[in-house]
């Protein structure tokens, strides 16, 4: 099965690249801004979209995610708003989007017909923080059926044994978390990150993106001289809180400038 | 085939482990030294000592005759868990966690919870054993219930108010559940009831499970027979899971009694397995109070341990087989069940307790004379005071 998001890693890789995944919650700070923040998103250089839905009880998110989810959902966010914005950003960009979602909201909705309006209306497949791939069997059926990428969550702490399931798991890319924490902006990424990217690809993963606590150009760069990408969240969140869709075209630059660097 | 024998991570399609990577780890690492407690004789005598010498075990069953009289049919036994060190069954647990804790080496123990009737066990069982102590409390919680973030100050517990989502006991499982991500290395995340990621459900039922081997011990030596119901409250359902275990195999009705708050027909209620659907919270597959999108709905009773939107997965599974039933209380009839079992028997109960002690006068009345109810007296009403003071107009100047 051909996966766009392998696709646009593996373009990147051959240029001497990695790439700049860049996140933000649907419906904020409403559905409207939302879609300029992601096409500005795409438009100053991210390679693939993670997009958020908002969920009351995000167990993964730090401070600044939190506060835009729960903005979203004070907002009256729907689950049917999602494919609006995705159907709205696709038609202007061909950036892939990923949908990052707690489980549940899947689950409501019913997860076979997610994974069809999902792909019906452009998006390419689900990020899941709180599913693994134990409990992951009506996923991967509904992921194979309509064709979309399945990317789940390797940390420092997962034995071997797991992040062989997680690789097996995956299509898109495994998403390695940086250290043992939650998002949000940190001063320096964690050491943990190069080993357990080294360790995924020791066992055989063949792209891995690195997340959670990524802000700055020189960590992009750095994330990048050893894994396929770098994920970066909160950060953005803060700029589209602070300056609307302008403050994220102006933060995705900078990252940008962390690619880029790799190849003086 | 036995019902008590279900170990998890799985009840029916319920339960499991719906949480971050980060997180299997440790769930792995509490699950091995677990198993292993469960058949190690050194904890277990450690363990049954602790209940035996500071709890306060065994606890002792109380018929409540002029309670009992005021339905005029069921007899009623009252299993006085409020008897317990700390006021309530919460202790039964944390002591059992905690020095599986200190097994692993952890040092630091954190909880969540509503009342502050956990943040206060856990906070005595840190102090006990000499470890660190961060209880998460929802921030309307920490003011609706300021002398229990007093006590857990007294015993050395930082209490971190939590400021996000509708700052309630599920937001405070929320924010103990990120602490846990990030110091998984040397903390142990004490949850209160058995609700959770596998092994909490079964680890925290089995470490209630004592109230219901004492009790059905107990009934059998007193009367020779075995009650015709077990009943108790359920908010997350560790008290209920407590008690009712020990019975699933045996031929008794098994009755937990949700906080109706307003009403069942109210949009204020905390009614899970009646009013919610099958969905995932706090990492397991369970019933939930849910909007159609799979948000999850605030619930809303007049007694903070039993304000929870979520249920333990076992009570899920137990519900749809028919096997245990579950009946709404308002706060108005669980306030009247407070005042009716402080003025017959003189033992103030805890409102959540209260739930169970109106429902079992509720089913005393279709029963007769000849059959027994066993009510799970699962917490004291100390803590209550405020509430009720202002409730029944006992101080001046509020009603």
């Amino acid at each position: 099965m051909s996966s766009r998001v392998e696709s646009v890693i593996d373009v990147a890789r051959a240029d001497g690249r990695g790439v700049l995944v860049g996140y933000l919650p649907a419906g904020f700070p409403d559905v409207q801004t939302c879609i300029e923040a992601l096409i500005a998103l795409s438009e100053s250089g991210v390679d693939i979209i993670e997009l958020g839905v908002p969920y009351s009880d995000p167990v993964m998110d730090g401070v600044v995610i939190q506060r835009a989810t729960n903005a979203a959902l004070d907002g009256g966010f729907r689950l049917a708003q999602l494919f609006e914005i995705i159907r709205g950003v696709t038609a202007k960009v061909d950036t892939p989007i990923l949908v990052m979602t707690y489980w549940n909201p899947v689950v409501q909705y019913g997860v076979d017909r997610f994974a069809k309006d999902l792909k019906e209306a452009g998006g390419v497949g689900l990020i899941t923080p709180d599913l693994i791939p134990d409990e992951a069997s009506e996923w991967f059926a509904a992921s194979d059926t309509h064709g979309l990428d399945r990317v789940f969550l390797a940390a420092p702490s997962s034995t071997d044994e797991r992040l062989v399931a997680t690789i097996n798991g995956s299509r898109g890319f495994v998403y390695a978390v940086s250290t043992m924490g939650i998002t949000g902006a940190r001063a320096d990424v964690d050491g943990a990150a190069r080993s357990l990217v080294d360790r995924l690809i020791g066992l055989g993963a063949k792209r891995v993106c690195v997340g959670v606590g990524i802000s700055k150009a020189e960590h992009v760069r750095s994330v990048t001289g050893y894994a396929s990408g770098a994920i970066v969240g909160s950060h953005l969140v803060s700029a589209l809180t602070s300056d609307g869709p302008a403050g994220v075209a102006r933060a995705t630059s900078e990252l940008v400038a962390g690619l880029t660097a790799l190849q003086d | 085939m036995s019902l008590r024998a279900e170990l998890g991570p799985y009840f029916g399609e319920y339960g499991g482990r719906f949480v971050p990577e980060a997180l299997i780890a440790a769930l792995d690492e509490l699950d091995a030294a677990y198993t292993a407690a469960k058949t190690d004789a050194v904890f277990q005598a450690e363990l049954a000592e602790l209940h035996r010498s500071y709890t306060g075990r065994p606890s002792i069953i109380t018929e409540a005759s002029r309670f009992a009289a005021l339905a005029g049919g069921a007899r009623i036994l009252l299993k006085r868990e409020d008897l317990n060190h700390t006021g309530s069954h919460k202790i039964n647990n944390v002591l059992g966690q905690a020095l599986l804790a200190k097994r692993l080496g952890k040092t630091r123990l954190i909880a969540e919870t509503g009342a502050g009737q956990h943040g206060v066990a856990t906070a005595t069982a840190a102090a006990l054993m000499g470890m660190s102590c961060v209880v998460y409390m929802g921030e309307v919680d920490t003011e609706r219930q300021a002398l229990n973030v007093a006590r857990m100050k007294l015993l050395g517990a930082d209490v971190v108010p939590v400021v996000h989502g509708s700052r309630t006991l599920k937001d405070a499982i929320n924010e103990a559940m990120r602490d846990w991500v990030a110091n998984v290395a040397d903390t142990h995340y004490l949850l209160g009831t058995v609700a959770g990621p596998h092994p909490f459900p079964v680890m925290v039922r089995d470490f209630h499970s004592i109230i219901g081997n004492e009790a059905r011990e107990q009934i059998l030596e007193a009367e020779g027979r075995l009650p015709t119901a077990v009943v108790a409250c359920v908010g997350g359902g560790s008290n209920a899971m407590g008690i009712f275990h020990a019975f699933l195999d045996d031929d008794v009705a098994l009755i937990g009694y949700e906080a109706a708050g307003d009403g069942m027909d109210t949009p204020r209620h905390a009614a899970t397995l009646q009013r919610g659907r099958p969905g995932v919270l706090h990492g397991a597959k369970t019933y939930v109070l849910q909007d159609d999108d799979g948000q999850t709905i605030e619930s809303h009773s007049i007694s903070a341990g039993l304000d929870y939107p979520g249920i333990g997965p076992e009570h899920a599974w137990l519900k749809d087989s028919g096997r245990a039933t579950y009946v709404g209380i308002s706060d108005a009839e669980a306030m009247q069940g407070m005042l009716d079992l402080s003025r017959t028997e003189g033992i103030i109960p805890a409102i959540e307790t209260a739930h169970a002690l109106a429902g079992a006068l509720d089913l005393a009345r279709t029963l007769s004379p000849s059959d027994i109810i066993l009510v799970n007296l699962s917490g004291r009403g100390d803590k209550d005071m405020e509430t009720a003071a202002r409730y029944f107009g006992f101080l001046r100047d509020t009603q």
